[in-house]
């Protein structure tokens, strides 16, 4: 009893989760900023901004559902919270899983985007609305991809439990190879989940404001921040443990920070792809990721069944 | 031929290179000379003839006698346009412009500065 | 025009798209633009009006002011219409230094924009380059005439500040690198597929319309129109220098890009040629307080197109009328046409395509009904009687400011 509230409240969970967000959120801050040549904000900043967000005042428009409005940062923070206890982080097993968990984890990793959208669609803003649209439409371009792209993992592995293919893939690291194409696909449609450039058409700042989060303000905005920052986490950490899981057989004591290099190596990448193009349009997005995205995750889906047939077990 | 990610190299390189952005206030190297800044007063060689204060676009600038032949100028910093035409209008040239801008100040009382020569400026009081 | 069953949405006064007030009420199906209107006037400050209650050289100053970005073109355009009514010859030394600035002026506006249209798509780090790269041009500009905008060189009969031989050495050092860094940024545009896919069939301008629509400056070259003021009618050196007239036959907002980043090299090479052939001489023929009366009219290539200026005088040291055209008004006819039939996205950057200053647009527009034939002139002095009515009929009485004001004047 007392360990699962141990792992709920402090690590894996709640504790964990936003102190490592705020660092996520100022590496990946600080990697954007040397990318452009700027100095980039100091280590305490995250923490600032947060502090300076709850302590304001809450103003919620006058047509807006209040209900709604209030509760859909609250179940982004849950559920972006809950998917990491299926996620190994240290060492080979996750605090729960079971077979078909892989499932699981992707499907709260999607109740955030639908968040944004109830929240934005209740705000009754103009902004908020055409924000929150773009950002159900954007959820049916990259989804795809994402999905096949991590089940072509654990189709390789022989199991859909992401606890089992953190094992199967300690013990063949060669097998980490085939995956390259998958990796790539995944990383971009993180992009996409985390509504960064080139993925932030809903919340494109100079065309609508801020898409769905245009009329939240302080401590609801706060938790949208921290559930961003989180689910920057959680969806690192999962690609770290579906395609880079190095060294699990390793003491405890090596895990942990081999588990840090790796999510903050993905935030890097995700920080350097952030700064690399240009915003697409949402047409142009959708032409792109069904056009090359997702034939490239059948690809892999395609590889990793004929490699399963092929390569010894 | 146009890939995406042309500007990526660019992006490498800068992590390695000293960034162009300073950490003012802790970095503070100025403005460089001839920058128009605050004024400099000469009062020995003013004769009171308000030359700069007919050509001032904004009323910033105010002679006002103090004594025989001897005249004070008071400057409100916050009208100040820094042009430099009551510079270029004194026929004695007893303006001067240096190149002094950090002139916020927190109180709007302080922004009216009565000049002598040299460094001494006294605030309205 | 805007139909019932569209979205309205109001892009302005406030927007993080636009970089100062105006208003764009946009009617949406989805993600399309149905229909677009503009309506102007939110940064209206009544300069006209404050030009002639102030000296011709106190006017200087205002004017310069009407905008940050262009504004040794909107000083050097009415100095130059107020030397022509006054008859006052400018020596050339103070020519070719006036279009030393000017061009300087140039390169930092077009630098500027390149960063604001990235911006605008969401290249952030386009944004960061080139600003970054702009500041090699305020500290050369801070350097030569004090500041680093609103530089104040100006004076009627010439300029104020001479350059000596260090500092053509720095202005040349600089364009060095300048000149570097363009290179990059004409390369990146012409290779960045993202940059392409935003820019390219983006705010189409056909040739037709560009002229029916009387745009200007780099909104009229991208669509094939040849016009620039610095060849067809020179002023202050440009008739002694050789260069191109960049334009493009693509008329979206890759070709206008594509125009200003061709502009930014030609800049270069007019400095360096200026660098090498400024004459020797004064920097200022002498110029009486009192003009006499006459009126003129004097064009200019702003960075965003062509600016005029009008000034009436009448024989005292107060202007009469002064009247100013910015290039702005005459481009902003044609957003709504851009606009048609195009994406919500594509919005932010059809309008800052033609590079909008809005400081400088808002001046007093006259707008004549064509089945109106009359004309209803109203007297100043009764416009403000009727003000003043109207405020003491709601319990505001102005009468002891207005003894403040008359005492300041």
């Amino acid at each position: 009893m007392l360990k699962a509230l141990f792992n709920i409240l402090i690590f894996p969970g709640l504790f964990f989760l936003f102190v490592f967000g705020l660092f996520a959120e100022y590496v990946d801050r600080k990697f954007y900023a040397r990318f452009q040549n700027r100095i980039g904000p100091p280590w305490f900043q995250p923490l600032a901004d947060f502090i300076k967000l709850i302590s304001k005042e809450e103003i919620i428009p006058e047509e807006a559902d209040v209900t709604v409005f209030k509760l859909m940062p609250v179940i982004a923070l849950t559920a972006s919270c809950v998917s990491i206890l299926y996620i190994p982080i240290l060492g080979e097993r996750a605090i729960f899983s079971f077979n078909g968990d892989v499932i699981v984890v992707l499907y709260l990793l999607t109740i955030p985007t639908f968040t944004y959208f109830l929240g934005g669609w209740y705000s009754r803003s103009v902004y908020s609305m055409i924000g929150a649209v773009r950002s159900l439409t954007q959820l049916f371009a990259y989804e795809v991809p994402l999905f096949l792209s991590i089940l072509a993992s654990a189709l390789l592995a022989d199991t859909w439990s992401l606890s089992g293919m953190a094992t199967f893939y300690s013990h063949h690291l060669g097998y980490w190879f085939c995956n390259i194409i998958g990796f790539g696909v995944s990383l971009i449609c993180l992009l996409g989940k985390l509504e960064k450039v080139p993925f932030d058409i809903p919340e494109a700042e100079t065309e609508i404001v801020a898409g769905s989060f245009t009329e939240y303000n302080g401590r609801l905005l706060a938790f949208i921040r921290t559930s961003f920052n989180i689910e920057m986490v959680v969806g690192a950490t999962l690609l770290a443990a579906v395609f880079l899981p190095f060294g699990l057989n390793l003491p405890l004591a090596a895990i942990f920070p081999l588990y840090l290099i790796q999510v903050i190596f993905i935030i890097i990448l995700v920080a350097f792809l952030r700064s690399l193009f240009a915003r697409l349009r949402l047409d142009q997005m959708i032409n792109f990721c069904w056009k090359y995205l997702a034939p490239l995750a059948f690809l892999q889906v395609l590889l990793n069944l004929i490699l399963k047939a092929v390569l010894p077990r | 031929m146009s890939r995406p990610g042309k500007i990526a190299r660019l992006l490498i390189q800068s992590l390695f290179k000293k960034p162009a952005t300073v950490n003012y206030p802790a970095d503070c190297s100025g403005m460089p000379e001839g920058f128009r800044g605050k004024l400099k007063f000469n009062p020995s060689l003013c004769i009171g003839c308000k030359m700069c204060m007919r050509d001032c676009p904004s009323g910033a600038i105010e002679i006002r006698k103090i004594g025989e032949k001897q005249f004070e100028a008071e400057i409100n910093l916050a009208r100040c346009i820094y042009c430099g035409q009551c510079v270029d209008s004194c026929l004695k040239k007893a303006l001067e412009i240096t190149a002094e801008f950090e002139l916020a100040r927190l109180d709007p009382a302080q922004l009216k500065v009565i000049l002598n020569a040299g460094n001494k400026d006294n605030p309205k009081g | 025009m805007h139909e019932s069953g569209d979205v309205r949405i109001p892009i302005g006064p406030q927007h993080p798209a636009l970089k100062e007030p105006e208003s764009f009420l946009i009617s949406l199906r989805g993600e399309k633009i149905t229909a677009s209107s503009v309506r102007l006037g939110y940064n209206h400050r009544g300069i006209e009006k404050a030009c002639e209650e102030r000296t011709y050289t106190q006017c200087l100053y205002l004017i310069e002011r009407i905008c940050g970005i262009c504004s040794h073109s909107h000083s050097t355009c009415f100095a130059q219409a107020v030397e022509e009514v006054a008859g006052i010859e400018v020596p050339a030394r103070a020519k070719y230094m006036r279009t030393l600035i000017a061009e300087l002026e140039r390169i930092h506006s077009h630098l500027l924009w390149l960063g604001v249209a990235g911006h605008e798509i969401g290249f952030d780090t386009l944004l960061m380059y080139t600003w970054r790269d702009r500041e090699v041009v305020m500290d050369l500009l801070a350097k030569l005439t004090g500041n680093r905008v609103n530089y104040g060189i100006n004076t009627i009969g010439g300029v104020r500040r001479d350059i000596n031989s260090k500092q053509k050495e720095e202005v040349l050092k600089a364009i060095d690198i300048l000149e570097d860094r363009t290179k990059y940024y004409i390369d990146l545009a012409k290779g960045e597929t993202t940059l392409i896919k935003r820019l390219q069939g983006v705010g189409v301008l056909s040739h037709e319309d560009a002229k029916k629509l009387d745009a200007v400056g780099p909104t009229a070259r991208a669509s094939g129109i040849e016009r620039d003021v610095r060849k067809d009618d020179p002023y202050a050196a440009y008739a002694e220098l050789d260069f191109k007239v960049i334009s493009v036959n693509s008329c979206d907002v890759y070709g206008r890009t594509l125009v200003r980043l061709g502009e930014l090299m030609e800049s270069f090479s007019l400095v360096r040629q200026i660098i090498r052939k400024i004459p020797d001489g004064p920097i200022l023929a002498k110029s009486s307080r009192k003009i006499p009366a006459g009126e003129a009219v004097s064009r200019y290539e702003a960075p965003r197109g062509e600016d005029l200026h009008y000034v009436r005088s009448n024989g005292t040291e107060k202007p009469d009328r002064v009247k100013v055209r910015a290039p702005t008004l005459a481009n902003i006819q044609s957003v709504s046409k851009m606009l048609e039939d195009r994406y919500l996205a594509d919005m932010p950057i059809v309008i800052a395509a033609i590079d909008p200053c809005f400081s400088c647009t808002d001046r007093l527009i006259a707008i004549h009904d064509a089945k109106d034939r009359g004309k209803n002139t109203v007297v100043w002095e009764t416009i403000r009687l009727k003000g003043i009515e109207w405020y003491k009929d709601r319990g505001i009485d102005f009468t002891s400011l207005n003894k403040k004001l008359t005492k300041l004047f």
